[in-house]
């Protein structure tokens, strides 16, 4: 049977290889793929410390349902937001979108 | 984390469940790098897909099927499928190669690096005790309970949360439509 610590070992490197995806990526759309593997790295979390400690309750299962859902909505309106950007400033790089008002 | 690495059995390490497991994180921490180092953004998006779907086995392994086929569907359906839309609406974005300074990657890496350790150290304080037989087969849950759990308005159960969902999920909709539109005078 496979321990609790190999699961948390796993999501915690997923989540800082996310994190380290956000620092490193200059496109708004590489940012928002290092968010989903953060996101993906919280799930496995909450699914597995339900699995593994309440075993009878729903409350990780549940929860993670409900992050996969925000995701969902959050990944269209981003992604909206960010075709909105390049047909406004022709661009979608962090260092050269710097103007709120054109 | 020691005590837990000097008592490994190495003989009944080999076992279906363990190689499956060893499998799929392998996969799960590859892909992962690899979609935030790949230059090309389409081949990010890729290797994304291949770890999303293998975070999938990893549900299916703890027998919770129905987060897995909500984490395909969802995931790998249909957020993977807006990004490579975004990527291919973008002129050049999805062949053009991205190139990140050696200062950025050090101290991004560093920092990623740093808080790894953190967490690992402050994972090794605490011995998590798991309820026996937490990933059996049999032990699975029912669509039943999921469905009260998701509908019901006792104590532990989310009805409330469950509406604010879907009211979240409209106005994601409209907001959207409303953002992605043009204007009149572009």
């Amino acid at each position: 049977m496979i321990p609790v610590e190999a699961y948390l070992v796993v999501s915690t490197l997923l989540f800082f290889i996310g994190v380290y995806g956000f620092l490193v990526r200059k496109n708004l759309i590489g940012i928002l793929m290092a968010v989903e593997l953060i996101l993906n790295a919280v799930n496995i979390n909450f699914v597995v410390f339900n699995r593994f400690l309440y075993p009878d309750h729903l409350e990780g299962y549940i929860y993670s349902l409900f992050v996969i859902v925000v995701a969902a909505a959050e990944t269209a309106i981003a992604i909206s937001i960010i075709i909105n950007v390049y047909r406004k400033l022709k661009d979608v790089r962090v260092d050269s979108i710097n103007e709120l008002k054109n | 984390m020691a005590e837990y690495l000097t008592s490994i059995d190495f003989a009944g390490l080999f076992t279906a469940d363990n190689i499956v497991f060893f499998i799929l994180s392998a996969v799960i921490l590859v892909c992962g790098f690899m979609s935030v180092a790949s230059t090309k953004l389409l081949r990010a998006a890729t290797y994304l897909f291949f770890t999303l779907f293998a975070v999938a086995g990893l549900y299916l392994t703890l027998s919770y099927e129905f987060i897995a086929a909500v984490q395909l569907s969802v995931y790998a359906g249909g957020i993977l499928v807006l990004l490579i839309f975004a990527i291919m609406l973008v002129k050049n974005l999805g062949t053009d190669t991205e190139t990140i300074s050696y200062v950025n990657k050090t101290i991004a890496g560093l920092s990623a690096l740093a808080g790894t350790v953190f967490a690992f150290i402050t994972m090794s304080k605490f011995r998590f005790i798991s309820s026996e037989g937490a990933n059996d087969a049999a032990a699975k849950v029912d669509m039943e309970m999921v469905g009260q759990t998701l509908m019901g308005t006792d104590r532990y159960q989310y009805l409330l949360a469950f509406e604010a969902v879907s009211i979240l999920l409209l106005a994601c909709i409209v907001g959207s439509i409303v953002i992605a539109t043009k204007s009149k005078e572009d």
